[in-house]
This record gives structure tokens, C-alpha cells and sequence, in this order.
């Protein structure tokens, strides 16, 4: 680990003149800044935190840590599930919060340029007003785009529509050094030399501070419709994923999820939604599906067909929601699964796998199989249509210790079996804190070599946000 | 067991916009869908006939064409078939207007159905007139006593068993059939349209009734001359801030977080 130094009051005064009346310090830092939404990896809290409000502010204040060897984290709105911005080293927190505004837009071009603090909800609702849509669709939308292209972050339309890696064009980006660069353009394709626009995008904030974005849009489908199709077991379910594939129905969202995940996240929303049983058979598991596209009659053949495959394939019966009442409830209920997990458990941890999604079925079975020799609790979840799994580890009663021990224990395995797959160890959550030996497995010296060594050629001293991704301490 | 159940057309309020000059709403690019209450009528209706299937379920609603779409969501969700009371004749009709003319149509589906309703559920009110009157003035017309504010409605040997909405709880009122329920909110939502019932109410044809067909309306009486009702002004009422609810541990401990909180007011 390098040697950081100490916050000194001569460096405050330093940062007190980079953002004057932001510095906080010592016990008056607000405390959410010494973690995210997984405390489990780790928290501490950073000696100074500073609410950013401009690149040239982000540029002053990386200049005076650079120069004195403090570390530094970036945050934005700390709903992260691996420990990325938890300070673990102490020294400054940038948050960017306060840089929300939305710049411009280039309709002609389909692209929105924004700080980066702007909330995904609040750039997803404002693009609506221009007639556009912002394709991904994370499940936590009071996160900030800042903190969505760090981690690459994906969510539920991303297996019609691609990921935030997708929709990034450009970004103003400030190096450890306190530099100010620009990577990518307004433009729809590039093969200028390394794209470092990419290497930023899921880089959590190990690389540089981004302090502007622009992003791509595109034209709002005019049209949504959402099927909910109930089967008797979780088996039969997951097995229809690939036929949507095969039979080209393009699908803009495709989940699934177990009963007793639904009946947590029903009993946090106060409201029933969905139904527990058809026809005398109670339902033990549920397939989401969302199309969109320019008008109903479009849709109308598409879903119909599906619904007839659905039904061929076991399905108990296909329910739809086609009015905005519907749809918002529908997704009201499938968009608080974690909080409703949260409320529900005192010790959580999660994996976030990825696997081909013909192998979905196998391997939620490992899952189950494997969960048996284990205290805690198993409950999973996942985007289907990409083969991505988010599997929470929950207990109210194991000893902290005990549990982070039988954790490890779990997750290797199930690591082991995800590779084995030939899939990847997170599908969109990151590594942060919590995942980098997990990480270090799976990637191989090799690999985790040349991270770190593109890691240094930005930040040779190491500062920004140590402890994260390859980088171990 | 015939249920009779009116449904209005309305723009969806999340999305409800006030032109500020004129005070009235732009429904110009407003989705439309079911009045909200009208939705918890036909859940009902649908849960009466889930113990009892072979109870029919009929929609009724008065409007512009387009309120066919509102329609045929209703034969997708549970109901078995769909009446569209629709002429220009009608337009601009009041409340007063709306419940005769709503009567004469039921007395008219009544006929061509062959059949009488035990029982006709409103929603409590539409919210976008927000009057609450049309179900309240059509049991008046058609003579039938009435409930407002159900919850959940059982089909008992001796009528209906309605559960209501009273100030500090519910009660359950028995009424005698023929009557008129109308529906609030209760703590479920209305069911899924299944896709084969969604299939099926696209290809429905919906029974459509004019001034023509309905040949016992007095024109005196229905329409925008015929409504009695005179509108001065439309206006947004005041947003009403939420109540506070004191709720500690013990009856003493609440009274006095009360008195703290009046005092702070200065009300005492
Ligand atoms: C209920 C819930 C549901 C979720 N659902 C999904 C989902 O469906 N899909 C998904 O992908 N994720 C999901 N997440 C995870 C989380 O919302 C995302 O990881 C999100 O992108 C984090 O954004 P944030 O602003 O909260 O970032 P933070 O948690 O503050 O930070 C995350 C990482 O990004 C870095 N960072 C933040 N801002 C910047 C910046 N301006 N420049 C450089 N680095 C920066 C931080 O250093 C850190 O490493 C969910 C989380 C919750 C709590
Ligand atoms: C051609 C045409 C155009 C119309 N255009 C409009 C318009 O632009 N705006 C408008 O508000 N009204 C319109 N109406 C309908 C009619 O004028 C109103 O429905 C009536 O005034 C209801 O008042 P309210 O909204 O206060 O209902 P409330 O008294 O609040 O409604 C209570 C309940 O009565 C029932 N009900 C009310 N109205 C109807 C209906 N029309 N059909 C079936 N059941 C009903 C529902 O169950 C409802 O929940 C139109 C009618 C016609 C024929």
C-alpha cells in the first residue's frame, strides 16, 4: 500500500480556497460517506468530504491531494453494491451531488450532455419531455449517471437496449493529477486510436473523476406493453428465456423471480400486485416481460405470439398490463425487491454473476444445491435475457463473523461454477471493495496485470480511490 | 346473478395538466383510461362472479367514441359484454342529464339482453368531474335503493352484503335487490386482463346505442340543453396538506405529544 499522508489543517486551508464554505471535516462529515448500500465490505469515514460544484473545483482539489499524497474517493449517490466509494483509506470523499444540472441536448444528434450528478430518474423523466427515452434502466433510479457509467451499471432493459456503455459519447474527465482531459465525441463511431472513453466506463472511479457526460438517446418507443406469466416452478420458467431469442421477439425487458422474493417486496410496498395462485395451482415462480415499439398494433402480434409460446412452454396462464396504472404497478413491485430484502435481513451480501443464458437453469440449480450447506439465507433474482443473477445472502440471527466466513466459503464456490460456465463474476454491480480477490481468481495474474498496470499510467500515485477493483491493499 | 356496470373514460390524472389561463384540463395528449373507482365496480363484479360463474357482467358507458377502448379493457379484465351509449344528442350532458340518460340505456340493454340486473355498480365518483352524483341520481331514476362507498360486496342467500367505508371503520350494510353500489378504494387493485380474454375483447364488437335507439329519452332532458346544471367557473381546489396522525405508546403519552404539537402551533 503507498504511503498516504496525513490530512493536515494547512492542506483544509488549501481545499477550503479549492471550494470555499464546502470543506467539512472530522465528526461533522455527513456518515452515509463512509459507505454504501453494502456496509458488509467495510466502512470508514473520510477525515475531509467536499461537495463539488464544477470541473475546475475538481481539477483545484486533485491538485492539492496529488501534491501531498492524500487519498482520494469519488461518490455519487452511494446506492452502490460493491463498496466503490466507501473511503477505505480515509483522506477525501468527492461527492458530486451537487453538480445535477442538465446541460443541452443535441436533438438532431440525439444526445443530452449532463453533470454528473444528475439522477437517473431525473435525466430518464426530463428526456421524456423531449420526446427521447434513455435506454438504461438500473433498478435504482435516484442513483447518479456519474455513478451509472462508473459501473457500467445495466438494469432491466439492457437485454433489448445494451448497457450505460452503450449511451456514452463523450465525457470530461479530471486525471488523478488534477488535469483536466476530454475523451470520445458527438459522433456515432470512432477507431481513433485506444478508446479511453471506454476504459473510464466501468472503471469506478479508479482512473479519473468525471465531471461531464454526454450521452446518447434515442426516439421514445410510443408504445409499451408488459406480460406477467406465472409457472408452477422456477424451472419451467427460466427455461423459456431462450426461446425469446430464438424466436426474435426482442424483448425490452425479461425477469424472473421466485415467490417468496416477490411476497417481501409486496409486503414493503404495502400492496398486492401480483397474484399467487391460477386456477387452484399456486405459483412458484414469475416471468416478467416488457416489448415497446411505435404503436399497439405492432405490438399486438408480437405479444400474442409470445403469449402463445409462454402458454405451450407451461405457463400457467399470461397476464397483461398495457395501461399506465398497470405498468407502474407492475414495476413498482419488481423495482423494490432489495429494499424489500433489506428490510427484512441485518446481515446481507450479493453476488452479481453473469452466465450464457442457456445456462441459467443448471446453474440456479448449483445454487440451490450448493445454499443447502449454508446458515443464511439464499434469495435470488435476475435479468433473464441477459443471463444476469443478483443472489443476496441474508440473515437476521448468524453472527457477523460466522456469516462473513460461510459467505466466502459460498461464493467461492459459486464463482468457481460461474467461470466454469464460462461467464463473468459481476454482470453490472462492479467490483469495488467487496469483490477484488473474487476478481483476482477469475481474471488470472495475467489479466489483473495489465488493470494495474493501466491503473498507474493514470494514477502512478495511487490515490484515487485505493482499495478497489485491482488494486489490493 | 346480472351486474350492470357503468364505466366513465377518464384522463389519467398522473399526467393531468390545468391550463392555467383557462383553469380547465388539457386533454390534448393525456392518456385515457378507466375512472380508477369504476375499476374497483368491475373487480367486484368479477370477485361475485369467481364464487358464483354463472353470474354475467355487463359494462355500460356514455361518451365519445373513443370510450370504446375503455370498453374493451373491461371485457378483458371480466366483463362478458359491452354497451357504448354515444350521440352527439348526449354531449355536454350534467350530471342530472347523465343519470337519465345512463337509466333509459340500462333499461334499454335490459331489453335487448333479455334480462333484468340484480344490481348496478358505480364507481363513487369520476375523477376528473369529480362530482360523485351520477351514481347516487341514477339509483334515484331507476328506483332502486342505494350504498355509496363500498369496499367488497357478497352475494348472501338474503341480497347483498356490502362492506363500506364508514369515519372510524367499516360496516356491513344488507341490501335487497334490485339496488345501486357505488365503489371506492379498497386495499386490492383489479385484477390482469389474461391475454386470452385481451385477445377476445380486441375482436369484440361493441354494442353501440344512440338517440335513436333510445327512443324513451327525452331530448328536453338529456344534452347540454337539457342539463339544468350551469357552470360558472372551474377552478383546482387547494391542495389539503396531509393530516397528522399522534400515535404513541400509551393514551397519556399521545396527549401529550398532542399538546406539544398544538403548543408549538400556537393554537393553544
Ligand atoms: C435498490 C437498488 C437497485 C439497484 N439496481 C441496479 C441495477 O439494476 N443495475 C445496476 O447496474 N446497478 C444497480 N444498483 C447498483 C447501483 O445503483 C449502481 O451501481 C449505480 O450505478 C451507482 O451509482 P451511484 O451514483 O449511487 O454511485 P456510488 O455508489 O456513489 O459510486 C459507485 C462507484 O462509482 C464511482 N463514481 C461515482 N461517481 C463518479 C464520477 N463522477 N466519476 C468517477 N467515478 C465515480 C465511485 O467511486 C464508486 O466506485 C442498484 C442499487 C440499489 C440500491
Ligand atoms: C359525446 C359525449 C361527450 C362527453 N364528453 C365529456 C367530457 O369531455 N368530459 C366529461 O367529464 N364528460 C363527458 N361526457 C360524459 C358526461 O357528461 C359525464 O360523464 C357526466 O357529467 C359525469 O359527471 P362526473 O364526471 O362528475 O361523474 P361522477 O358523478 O363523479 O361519477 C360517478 C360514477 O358514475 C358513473 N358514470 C359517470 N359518468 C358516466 C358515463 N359517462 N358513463 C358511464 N358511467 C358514468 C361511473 O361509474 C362513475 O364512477 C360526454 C358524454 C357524451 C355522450
Amino acid at each position: 500500500m503507498p504511503n498516504y499522508l496525513k490530512v493536515t489543517p494547512e492542506i483544509i486551508a488549501e481545499l477550503e480556497k479549492a471550494a470555499p464554505g464546502r470543506v467539512v471535516t472530522g465528526a461533522d462529515v455527513n456518515p452515509d460517506y463512509s459507505k454504501d448500500e453494502m456496509p458488509i465490505y467495510g466502512v470508514r469515514m473520510p477525515d475531509v468530504s467536499i461537495d463539488a460544484q464544477s470541473t475546475e473545483e475538481v481539477s483545484a482539489i486533485m491538485k492539492i491531494c496529488y501534491e501531498h499524497d492524500i487519498p482520494v474517493t469519488t461518490r455519487g449517490a452511494g446506492t452502490g453494491l460493491v463498496g466503490g466509494c466507501t473511503p477505505i483509506c480515509g483522506g477525501v470523499v468527492i461527492c458530486t451531488m451537487r453538480m445535477n444540472r442538465i446541460l443541452s441536448y443535441d436533438l438532431e444528434n440525439f444526445a443530452v450532455t449532463v453533470q454528473p450528478g444528475v439522477l437517473l430518474q431525473q435525466l430518464a423523466e426530463d428526456a421524456l419531455k423531449h420526446g427521447c427515452m434513455y435506454p438504461p434502466d438500473p433498478g435504482e433510479k435516484m442513483a447518479t449517471l456519474g455513478g451509472n457509467v462508473a459501473t457500467n451499471a445495466g438494469g432491466m432493459r439492457a437485454v433489448k437496449y445494451g448497457c450505460t456503455r452503450d449511451y456514452v459519447r463523450a465525457m470530461t474527465v479530471v486525471l488523478p493529477n488534477g488535469e483536466i482531459t476530454r475523451f470520445g465525441g458527438t459522433v456515432s463511431k470512432t477507431s481513433s486510436g485506444y478508446s479511453l472513453v471506454n476504459l473510464m466506463i466501468g472503471s469506478e472511479g479508479t482512473l479519473g473523476i468525471i465531471t461531464e457526460l454526454t450521452l446518447k438517446l434515442i426516439p421514445a418507443p410510443q408504445a409499451t406493453v408488459s406480460l406477467m406469466a406465472p409457472f408452477e416452478d422456477l424451472a419451467a420458467c427460466i427455461s423459456v428465456v431462450p426461446k425469446f431469442f430464438m424466436k426474435h421477439y426482442q424483448p425490452q425487458a425479461l425477469e424472473f423471480f421466485e415467490k417468496e422474493i416477490l411476497v417481501s417486496s409486496e409486503q414493503y410496498l404495502g400492496k398486492q400486485v401480483f397474484p399467487r395462485k391460477i386456477e387452484g395451482t399456486d405459483i412458484g415462480a414469475y416471468l416478467l416481460i416488457t416489448f415497446d415499439g411505435n404503436s399497439m398494433e405492432e405490438l399486438d402480434p408480437i405479444v400474442e405470439s409470445a403469449s402463445e409460446m409462454l402458454l405451450e412452454e407451461g405457463a400457467l396462464d399470461v397476464l397483461v398490463a398495457d395501461t399506465p396504472p398497470k405498468l407502474k404497478d407492475i414495476w413498482a413491485a419488481r423495482s423494490s425487491f432489495l429494499e424489500g430484502i433489506e428490510e427484512q435481513t441485518k446481515l446481507l451480501d450479493e453476488c452479481d454473476v453473469v452466465v450464457p443464458v442457456n445456462k441459467i437453469a443448471p446453474y440456479v440449480e448449483f445454487v440451490d444445491e450448493a445454499k443447502k450447506n449454508y446458515d443464511f439465507e439464499v434469495k435470488y433474482f435476475g435479468h433473464a435475457g441477459d443471463g444476469n443473477l443478483h443472489i443476496y445472502e441474508c440473515s437476521t440471527d448468524m453472527d457477523r463473523e460466522e456469516f462473513k466466513k460461510q459467505v466466502r466459503e459460498f461464493l467461492d464456490s459459486i464463482y468457481r461454477k460461474t467461470m466454469e460456465f464460462g461467464g463473468q463474476i459481476s454482470g453490472e454491480h462492479g467490483i469495488g471493495l467487496g469483490k477484488v480477490h473474487y476478481l483476482e481468481e477469475a481474471a488470472g495474474s495475467v489479466n489483473m496485470g495489465l488493470m494495474l498496470g493501466i491503473k498507474k499510467v493514470f494514477d502512478p500515485k495511487l490515490i484515487l480511490n485505493p482499495g478497489k477493483v485491482c488494486m489490493k491493499l | 346473478m346480472n351486474i350492470l356496470v357503468c364505466v366513465k373514460q377518464v384522463p389519467d390524472t398522473n399526467e393531468i395538466k390545468i391550463d392555467p389561463d383557462t383553469n380547465t384540463l388539457i386533454r390534448d395528449g393525456v392518456p385515457s383510461i378507466v375512472n380508477p373507482f369504476d375499476g374497483y365496480a368491475l373487480e367486484a363484479a368479477a370477485r361475485i362472479k369467481d364464487n358464483a360463474p354463472d353470474t354475467k357482467i355487463v359494462v355500460l358507458s356514455m361518451g365519445p367514441q373513443q370510450a370504446e377502448t375503455a370498453l374493451c379493457e373491461c371485457l378483458a379484465i371480466a366483463a362478458d359484454k359491452a354497451y357504448l351509449v354515444t350521440d352527439r344528442a348526449f354531449g355536454g350532458s350534467d350530471t342530472l342529464a347523465t343519470s337519465y340518460i345512463l337509466s333509459k340505456a340500462i333499461e334499454k340493454v335490459e331489453e335487448l339482453e333479455n334480462e333484468k340486473f340484480d344490481a348496478v355498480f358505480c364507481g363513487k365518483q369520476a375523477i376528473d368531474g369529480d362530482t360523485a352524483q351520477v351514481g347516487p341520481e341514477l339509483a334515484e331514476h331507476l328506483g332502486y335503493p342505494q350504498v355509496t362507498c363500498a369496499l367488497e360486496v357478497k352475494s348472501e342467500a338474503d341480497g347483498l352484503h356490502v362492506y363500506r367505508e364508514a369515519e372510524d371503520g367499516k360496516e356491513v350494510i344488507g341490501v335487497k335487490t334490485p339496488c345501486l353500489i357505488t365503489f371506492t378504494k379498497p386495499s386490492f387493485d383489479p385484477r390482469f386482463p389474461t391475454i386470452k380474454r385481451k385477445i377476445a375483447a380486441r375482436k369484440a364488437k361493441i354494442a353501440q346505442l344512440t338517440a335513436a335507439e333510445l327512443t324513451s329519452i327525452d331530448p328536453a332532458h338529456a344534452g347540454l340543453k337539457g342539463s339544468p346544471t350551469k357552470v360558472k367557473r372551474t377552478y383546482v381546489p387547494p391542495r389539503k396538506e396531509a393530516g397528522v396522525v399522534v400515535k404513541e405508546e400509551t393514551v397519556e403519552a399521545s396527549a401529550h405529544k398532542l399538546f406539544d404539537l398544538l403548543s408549538k402551533a400556537h393554537v393553544i
